[in-house]
């Protein structure tokens, strides 16, 4: 129950945002300049290479239009925001080191509890930097490299620098653009040949600075036969001014390897969040992106798999849930490049209050493709009247060889089942509850205990007072 | 307890169904109701538990003096009125144990919670009971379930739900004559002082298991006899005509012809 209490208590606070005052080490001041980007890269003393790559993605943001679909986001000033700020010195492992409001900070996210059960390391970023970052023995033992993705770049340069910004480069879009020259934070994940890493890696983040914009960038390794579940958790505090975060997850996964990235998004509903995850498999190797996406005010998120060796694998299975004045706008893509690949699309939409829920994947299955199969499954339940929805898939099959199904189904909820569920004694309420945490439920049961709880409590919070 | 019904009215998209129903129902006590199709006999029951689609135009329902047409569906659950449905919806996602559980703990009061053991304990002993597969607390709530294991399931509902009035409406449509035994011996078995049931059947058969103590035939939204066990047989070896004969009812054949006509949308002969 001590459990259910807390994270009561986190969901609670978190309606109405919470802030820990926290003094900034670095600020880069306002707005994206040439200047900015260097004193980013000076600021965190990188080498050459790097300061070369901030400033060839720079011009190219610059230069790049915003994406043509999608929600509509002229609205955005690019000199409205921060890019750069530093709010503790330095990578610290012991909890007790970690500076004591940030501490209280995470202590209201309940990470340490959280911690003792499940958590193999905690990389907790707070702001543009990892604070705090603990990675127990075993891992180490193992050989598995998992540190923020500022210190890998200092620690492991010559993986990192092979690895970087190949499997999505900067030029691929706009945002792509915009995190590779700000770039700050995030995770790295190597796991070598052959390792199985048992329990699952997690990560939790927040953005507690006004306006502030995150830009944190996930690099993930895993090398032939081994396999890695690496999970990431995010709650934001609420503003009234706009906020803005563009990140990277790259992901690399090599012959027979595997690698699951389970996320919970849960930005507050200021935050335009603009995000491009993809994975690059092998042969015979396995990517799935569990992604849920509730919050935040606009969200492009399109996790995707290049399946580039025969045999590859991979799997999205998604939710996103809009609520009033919300625009989600997810999805995913599969390219199939090879024979013998296949992918699954599980998505689940929601709106209530006036949101705007679309679907948007892109399944691609190239000429080389023989056999490739793929399988696109999207739903979508609409709460009330004043909010819509959208399924945009685009398939493209350059072989005669390859099949896909698509299925879409878009519904309300129906006052049969309600009238069901409410003949048994079950309130109105929850009874709407219920028939939404049902149709999630095929997300919901590939998370980890944990957030399958803390996502059941933040749904809740969504759909209080949805009738009546 | 008691659950009385007077002059009740309904309608549904502006047809009246119900016209006039006067019914008392005490625990204890096992009622039947018997009668051809389309007569309102699963309206009533709808409307008794307060589905939305339905309209109360006139009367009554009081459950020992308190107004039932204004209560939630939900309150009306708790306050111990029971409908096994006709035709259960399938939820997807939810299981039947934590759908029950939901029910179970709606019921309790603030701080207190359903006792995991008990519930577990009392689960599979209904769904023994009921000869069920053993998997049904872990599947989804009548998701690919057969119609007669869906029935059943909602006779597990009641087992666990132990209402104080249970409406069965058809609970024997869809069952083989093994089930229907299994189902009609699970009914008779709630007989107590704090339950009664409403029945709601076109077959003898199912009423061999139940000892029914009130019987009521229901002809065009009225109910026109009651009696007791004589009428079961009676309709049995009979149908309907006599009792409609007697009452000089005639099949309202110009109606029936009336809802042909409405699917065809070129005659509107109301127009001039």
């Amino acid at each position: 129950m001590k459990k259910n209490e807390d994270i009561n208590a986190i969901v609670g606070e978190y309606q109405y945002g919470f802030k820990t005052d926290v003094k900034n080490v670095v600020d880069s001041g306002k707005g994206l300049r040439e200047d900015v980007v260097r004193s980013i890269s000076h600021f965190k003393n990188e080498p050459e290479w790097m300061l070369n790559f901030r400033l060839k993605a720079f011009h190219q943001f610059m230069s790049m239009p915003l994406p043509s679909f999608g929600p509509d986001l002229s609205f955005l000033n690019f000199d409205d925001y921060t890019y750069y700020i530093k709010s503790s010195k330095g990578v610290e492992k012991d909890w007790d080191k970690v500076p004591g409001a940030i501490k209280d900070t995470f202590d209201k996210l309940g990470i340490p509890e959280a911690e003792k059960k499940f958590l193999a390391g905690v990389s907790t970023q707070f702001e543009s930097e990892v604070v705090y970052h603990n990675t127990i023995k075993e891992l180490e033992e193992l050989g598995v490299l998992f540190c923020d993705t500022d210190t890998a770049l200092k620690k492991y340069p010559e993986l990192f620098k092979e690895y970087f910004g190949k499997v999505v480069p900067y030029t691929d879009n706009k945002f792509a653009a915009l995190n590779s020259c700000v770039w700050s934070g995030g995770s790295f994940i190597y796991v070598p040949k052959g390792v199985k890493v048992e329990k699952p890696l997690q990560s939790y983040f927040r953005i507690n600075s006004k306006q502030m914009g995150q830009f944190e960038r996930t690099l993930i390794i895993v090398d032939e036969g081994a396999s890695v579940h690496y999970v990431e958790g995010c709650t934001a505090p609420i503003y009234s001014e706009d906020s803005l975060h563009a990140a990277i997850v790259e992901i690399y996964v090599k012959e027979g390897g595997y690698c699951r990235y389970s996320t919970v998004q849960n930005w507050s509903n200021n935050i335009v969040n603009l995000v491009t995850k993809r994975a690059y498999c092998e042969k015979n190797a396995t990517m799935e992106w569990i992604d849920g996406n509730v919050g935040s005010m606009v969200n492009m998120k399109y996790p995707a798999c290049i399946l580039a060796g025969e045999g590859a694998k991979g799997t999205t299975i998604s939710i996103a849930f809009a609520s009033k004045g919300q625009y989600q706008d997810t999805g995913a893509k599969m390219i199939h490049l090879a024979p013998n690949t296949s992918s699954t699309i599980i998505s689940k939409s929601i709106c209530r209050g006036g949101g705007k829920v679309n679907y948007r994947g892109t399944v691609k299955q190239a000429k080389e493709a023989y056999n490739a199969r793929s399988h696109v499954e999207c739903d979508t339940i609409i709460l009330d009247d004043i909010s819509s929805s959208d399924t945009i898939p685009f398939n493209f099959v350059q072989n005669q060889k390859a099949r896909i199904e698509h299925e879409a189904t878009v519904s309300k909820v129906s006052d049969e089942q309600l009238f069901y569920l409410m003949s048994r004694g079950i309130p109105a309420n929850d009874a709407l509850q219920m028939i939404v945490m049902g149709f999630i439920e095929p997300f919901a049961r590939e998370l980890p205990m944990e957030y399958a709880v803390e996502l059941n409590q933040l749904i809740k919070l969504e759909m209080t007072n949805a009738i009546g | 307890m008691e659950l009385v019904i007077k002059n009740l009215h309904a309608q549904i998209d502006g047809k009246e169904i119900l016209k006039g129903i006067d019914l008392t129902i005490k625990t204890g006590e096992m009622h039947a109701i018997m009668g051809p199709n389309g007569t309102g006999k699963s309206t009533l029951s709808a409307v008794i538990m307060g589905n939305p689609k339905y309209i109360v135009t006139e009367g009554s329902i009081t459950l020992d003096g308190e107004d039932v047409l204004s209560m939630t569906v939900d309150e009306r659950s708790r306050k111990g009125i029971f409908l096994a449905m006709q035709y259960p919806n399938e939820i997807t996602g939810i299981t039947n144990s934590d759908f029950i559980k939901a029910a179970l703990q709606a019921r309790m009061k603030e701080g207190e919670h359903v006792s995991l053991f008990k519930f577990i304990k009392q689960m599979d002993q209904a769904v023994q009971d009921l000869k069920m597969n053993p998997d049904l607390p872990h599947r989804y709530i009548n998701e690919g379930f057969s119609g007669g294991e869906k029935k059943r399931n909602e006779i597990l509902q009641m087992k666990m739900l132990k209402p104080h009035f249970a409406i069965l409406d058809e609970i024997d449509s869809g069952l083989d004559v093994d089930a229907l035994k299994v189902v009609g011996e699970n009914i008779n078995a709630m007989r107590s002082d704090s339950f009664a049931s409403l029945i709601i059947t076109h077959y003898q058969r199912l009423l061999d298991y139940i000892n029914t103590t009130h019987v009521h035939i229901m002809v065009n939204g009225r109910i026109v006899r009651s009696g007791g066990k004589e009428l079961i047989t009676k309709i049995d070896n009979e149908g309907y005509d006599w009792i409609k004969a007697e009452l000089g009812i005639v099949d309202n054949e110009a109606s029936k012809k009336q809802a042909i006509i409405l699917g065809s949308c070129a005659v509107n002969k109301g127009a001039k």
